[in-house]
């Protein structure tokens, strides 16, 4: 999982970004998913779950899912005019019965 | 009643009692040898990392100037074994430490970790390290669905102006 540079805009989770000056803030810019495991899936996770340990189709899908959330954020920004989003947070909650929402935000700005 | 009716009845015991048991035997067994061996595989890779320093606050040495810094994103998903929850569910009778939990939230941890540094080996540093770990729903069920455990590291890697 890369999110250090999506579309060219460049993501941190401290204040500022590192070896640039921040001239403008744009505010806040929030990017969600909400995934559902499959079937498939499941089966093979629920054979893993015998045996515990990593879950790495689980991994994955929440991985990808995570991606997804991040490029809809960047997607916000660049409309916004920014070329970078600092203070970027991660949140994951459990909305439902095998479903999982992936939210990230953070604040767009341009540096130079 | 006849003999074979007997023996069905015999069988059909075994299945649904020997069940349980064979599932939590193989469980166990299993599971901890896959667990000493993630264990012994988090050591190895984390004396191999030991040179690049994780911090957990905003800025790490501040007398240098940093060049360069990006997000690292790094997750697991881990689940405890047949054996461990079948534990941990007789925990919650009489209280106390969750030990089979402890372990399983420390390896989750320290490989997300890990996965963090193999994404950024030539970074100087990770500074403004976050770890959250969030519940994918029935963790403490047995029956339905699956349990797990999800584990995300993040923080800014970043590198420092090369000194002369």
């Amino acid at each position: 999982m890369n999110l250090s540079n999506i579309q060219g805009v460049v993501l941190t989770n401290v204040e500022q970004v590192p070896g640039k000056t921040i001239v403008e803030h744009y505010g806040l810019v929030t990017g969600n998913t909400v995934r559902a495991k499959h079937v498939g899936r499941d089966i093979a996770a629920s054979f893993k779950n015998l045996v515990g340990g990593e879950l790495k189709g689980y991994t994955e899908l929440l991985g990808d899912a995570r991606e997804q959330a991040t490029t809809r954020m960047v997607e916000q920004a660049l409309a916004l005019g920014a070329n970078a989003v600092v203070n970027v947070r991660f949140s994951t909650s459990a909305v439902a019965q095998g479903a999982a929402e992936l939210y990230v935000y953070g604040t767009a700005v341009r540096a130079e | 009643m006849d003999d074979s009716a007997h023996t069905i009845d015999l069988l059909l015991l075994i299945l649904v009692y020997g069940m349980p048991v064979f599932l939590a035997v193989f469980g166990l067994v299993v599971g901890s040898i896959l667990e000493r061996r993630h264990f012994a595989s988090i050591r190895q890779r984390e004396a191999q990392y030991a040179k690049l320093p994780i911090f957990p606050t905003r800025s790490a040495d501040a007398d240098r100037s940093v060049v360069d810094g990006h997000l690292v994103v790094a997750s697991v998903v881990v689940s405890l074994d047949y054996f461990k929850k079948i534990l941990a569910s007789l925990r919650n009778i009489f209280g106390g430490n969750v030990r089979s939990y402890e372990s399983l939230l420390d390896r989750a941890k320290r490989e997300a970790i890990l996965r963090l540094k193999e994404q950024v080996p030539d970074c100087d540093a990770i500074i403004n390290l976050r770890l959250e770990t969030s519940n994918l729903a029935n963790v403490h069920s047995r029956k339905k669905g699956i349990g797990g455990v999800e584990v995300i590291a993040y923080g800014t890697a970043i590198r420092y102006r090369a000194e002369h």
